[in-house]
Formats: structure tokens, sequence, C-alpha cells
């Protein structure tokens, strides 16, 4: 029997997430390619700065990968909680976890008045899901709202989004580490350059705008590569619990929250940004075009609510051929 | 999911798996010889409904079809719908505790009606109850995604008789594909038809 379905696929999305990779894929191979050259020029100390970033910004990159999930809940100062503590959110999780067959990550809720949500961790065995109280009990959502935000925060476990970013922002963090290394080095490592040939002396600057320009091109695809995950999540999400209509209302309510919202916690929140369901920062400009559409994480509320609408949309049409909406 | 889809951030839809429902008669056989726990006669099939008319179409045909045959003997009673506090909608057969033949039968029939109609990922689970002498509460949980049967044993104030559970268990290794991971035995609190 044919396997019938009523989710259509997404292909705009797909292709654009497959742009956006290759693209970073690209930078990297460049990179390399300009770092081997760099290392074939055998000049000991580009040599031992270059190697020195791959091992720290590896190093960096492993430990936060293994890490995710106990230095997001550390930072965001959550504590886990067992179904009798919280029957409610456990009930939900659990029945989310059943409808799309996956591995049900621990749950903490964490003390922030913000209303907001997260969930990290390398794999789907590793990982928690972090609900706010803000979220729980001042932020107003019904329970078909919570629903939505959770489905959306097990859509990114669903999808590794921790691992397929912290591979994604490795190259960004090399590249920044050799910024600083190579601008140190020439800040005080200059003078003891002079004996060498005078192929090395342009060696260290030559470093550090390859490493600036790379570190500035991939952050912004990192940051294109996460808006486009973030509308995945949605789109998963809304396809779990069938209720894209829950999901949107959820989003305007918070999104709403995060403007009255005190700065301390706005402040406290700002390293786990990338894992949020909504940005907990604003940067200026109420996500429209322009420099901060740029620079953001999270899509704007108009495109995530563009997208939910097209699902609300294609769940109303007639039943009669379910496969024709594929 | 695989790795592409992962790559992709791509979700595709689980569909259920039907068959191994009809295994629940002869589970109640050896539940009732081993255990001396009787089915009750009710069954329920839960399932998150989506939003749109297409869906509310469709849940009306299956009740008018499991209604065709409430006249006859052993059609059972109409089948009750609610909605619990989660959301999900549950549809409860009610036959005589003898008649689980009949329950299972009707229970297939809101499956293939729903996987029919394209909406199998929506399939949530299956539940038969079951009882002893002495009123204590066993029920058959099946997991439409994973194809696999878990006990859930209710007690009072959101406690589970995990001993009678586990006990359920090792009784139904043979017949039933029983779900290994325990910690996919997510309780179904104030199911109804439990």
């Amino acid at each position: 029997m044919a396997t019938q379905t009523r989710y259509a696929p997404d292909r705009g999305l797909t292709v654009r997430m497959t742009a956006t990779m290759f693209l970073l894929g690209l930078v990297f191979v460049v990179f390399v390619g300009l770092i081997i050259g760099i290392m074939s020029a055998a000049h000991a100390s580009g040599a031992a700065i270059v190697l020195v970033a791959l091992i720290f910004g590896g190093g960096s990159a492993f430990v936060s990968l293994f890490f995710s999930d106990k230095i997001a809940l550390a930072a965001a100062g959550a504590r886990e909680v067992s179904p009798k503590e919280a029957p409610e959110l456990h009930g939900i999780v659990d029945r989310l976890c059943a409808l799309a067959d996956m591995d049900k990550p621990r749950v903490a809720i964490a003390p922030a008045m913000m209303p907001n949500a997260f969930a990290t961790g390398r794999n789907s065995k590793n990982s928690v899901l972090c609900v706010t109280e803000g979220l729980l009990y001042h932020s107003g959502l019904t329970q078909e709202e919570l629903e939505g935000v959770l489905a959306h925060e097990l859509s990114h476990v669903a999808h590794k989004d921790v691992q397929v970013m912290t591979y994604a922002s490795l190259l960004a963090i090399v590249a920044g580490l050799l910024v600083r290394f190579a601008f140190y080095s020439e800040l005080f490592g200059g003078g003891r350059r002079s004996s060498n040939d005078g192929n090395a002396a342009l060696l260290i600057p030559l470093i550090l705008v390859a490493s600036a320009v790379v570190y500035a091109i991939s952050f912004l695809l990192i940051r294109l590569l996460s808006r486009y995950r973030e509308l995945a999540a949605d789109r998963s999400g809304a396809l779990l619990t069938q209720n894209p209509s829950a999901l949107i209302s959820a989003l305007q309510k918070v999104s709403g929250g995060m403007n009255r919202i005190p700065t301390q916690d706005l402040r406290a929140a700002e390293p786990l940004n990338a894992f949020y369901f909504a940005p907990a920062m604003k940067l200026s400009g109420q996500g429209g075009g322009g420099l901060s559409a740029i620079f953001s994480t999270h899509p704007s509320l108009d495109k995530r609510i563009e997208q939910l609408a097209k699902i609300q949309r294609e769940l109303g049409q007639p039943g009669a051929d379910p496969r024709g909406i594929r | 999911m695989g790795f592409l889809d992962s790559l992709f951030g791509r979700t595709k839809p689980v569909q259920p798996k039907l068959d191994d429902l009809f295994g629940l008669p002869s589970a109640a056989v050896q539940i009732e010889a081993a255990m001396g726990f009787k089915p009750t006669g009710s069954g329920s099939v839960s399932f998150r409904a989506p939003e749109g008319k297409p869906f509310a179409d469709i849940q009306k045909e299956v009740l008018e079809l499991l209604a065709m045959d409430d006249d006859k003997p052993g059609g059972g009673l109409p089948v009750e719908v609610t909605k619990d506090t989660y959301g999900y909608t549950w549809l409860v057969s009610n036959h005589m505790s003898d008649e689980i033949d009949a329950l299972v039968t009707d229970l297939h029939a809101v499956n293939s009606a729903l996987v029919d109609g394209g909406f199998g990922p929506q399939l949530l689970c299956t539940l038969v109850a079951f009882t002893d002498d002495s009123h204590r509460r066993l029920s058959l949980v099946y997991l439409y995604k994973r194809g696999t049967f878990y006990p859930f044993a209710p007690l009072s104030g959101n406690n589970r008789d995990n001993a009678l559970e586990l006990q359920a268990k090792g009784i139904l290794g043979d017949d039933l594909r029983m779900e290994q991971d325990l910690t996919r035995w997510f309780p179904v609190w104030g199911a109804p038809g439990l």
C-alpha cells in the first residue's frame, strides 16, 4: 500500500538551506586551501598560529557539543523536573514524542520570567527541553499554544540542530581565533620577524585579513542557516500537532511579551539565543528588513507566521485526494 | 529520521503500523488465563485531530460507519467521542466483555478509515481495558508509530502499578510485540475507556 500523506514538503526551504550549507562548505574549502598555502610557505610562526587556532577552535566546539545540555541548563539556571513535579508538561511531551516516534528528552524548568523555551543536546538521547516559568505560568498561553511551542522545540531535537549548528560554526570559531592570534602576534611579535626572509613579513597580516573575511562571511551564513532551521522547526512543529493556528498565536503572544521584559533577564539569556523559541534580544528595528534581519538568529515574526498560514491553508484543503497536495 | 532529513530539517511523518492490533484477542486469553484479568469490553482509539474541515468530515464518516452495526448482536454500544485535557480526541467503543473480537474490529475500522484519509500520522495510541475480580485496572496500550504494546496499570493519585505492568509484559512477551524501551511506556492518566 502506498503510504498516503498530507504533508507537503517545502522544497523551497530545502533548496535555500542546501545553498547556504554549500556556500559554508565552499568558504571552508577556500579557507583550508589558503591555510595549506600559508603552511607550505613553511613559516614556523604562521603554521603554529594556525595549528593553535585549530586545536582551540575544535576543542571549544567539541566541548560545547558534548556538554551543550549541561551548559545551557546551568546558564539558564534551570532545574530538571520529574513527571511527578510537572505532570502536565510531561504529559504533553510524552504524547508529542509518541506521535513523532522519538526519544523523550529530559524536561527542565528555568526560573526566568521571560516567556521562552529551548532545547539542546547533541542527540535525542542526551537532549533536554527547557521552558521558563514565564512561559508556563505568566504568558497566558493556552495548553494548545504551549504544545505548539514544545513541538517546535522537539523539532529542533529531531533535526539535530545543535550538531548541525556546531559543525557550521566551527569554521567561524577557528577563523575568529585566527584573527585574534594574528592580531596579537602582529602587535607583540613584529620585531623578531625581521631577520627572516621578506616573504614571511607579509604572512601574518595575510592570515589576519583572510581570517577576518572568512569570519564575516561565515558569520552571516550561519545566521542565515539558523533562520532557515527555525522555519523548518516551526513547520515540523505545526505538522506534528496539526495545529498551526495555535503556534501562530503562541508566537504572537511570546513575541509581544518580549518587549515588556526587564533587561536583566534579557542579558542573562543572550548566549543561549540560538536555540530559543523566540530571540530574547531584539536588534534595532522590529524584525524588518535591513541589517537587523541579516544578523538575526530568528526569522521575523511576519515570515514565521506567513509560513504557518500556508500550512493552515493546506490543512483546510478538501480531502478527496490527500496525495494531490504532496 | 535519516541523515539527510536532519541535515535539511525535514520531518517525515511517521506512518502507523496497524496489523499487530489483531494480536489482541489471543493476548486477552493469555491475560485471563495467567493473571485473572478480563476485558471490560471497552477500548478506545486516540488521535490528534488536525484543524480544518477535511478531518472533521472523515471523523463523521468513521462514526457513521461504526454506528451502522449497533442494532445487530455483537454490534456494541454507540461509539462515544471525547476530547481529553491534552487536546487529543478519543473514540471509545463499548462492547460486552466477551466480544473482544468485535471490539478489535471496531478499533481497526477507525484506524483504517483515518489512514485511508491520509491521517495515519495523527494516530497516537489505542487502548483496551482489563479488570480483575478485585477491581484492579490494567490496560494494554498500542503505540501505532512503533507497532508495539505496553501495559498501563493506573492506581489512585497518578501512581502506576509497575509490578503488575512488568508481570503483564512477561506473560504477553510471546504473543504480542511488547515495547522493550521502558521510557516509551508513557502514562495515559484518565484516558477515556480505561
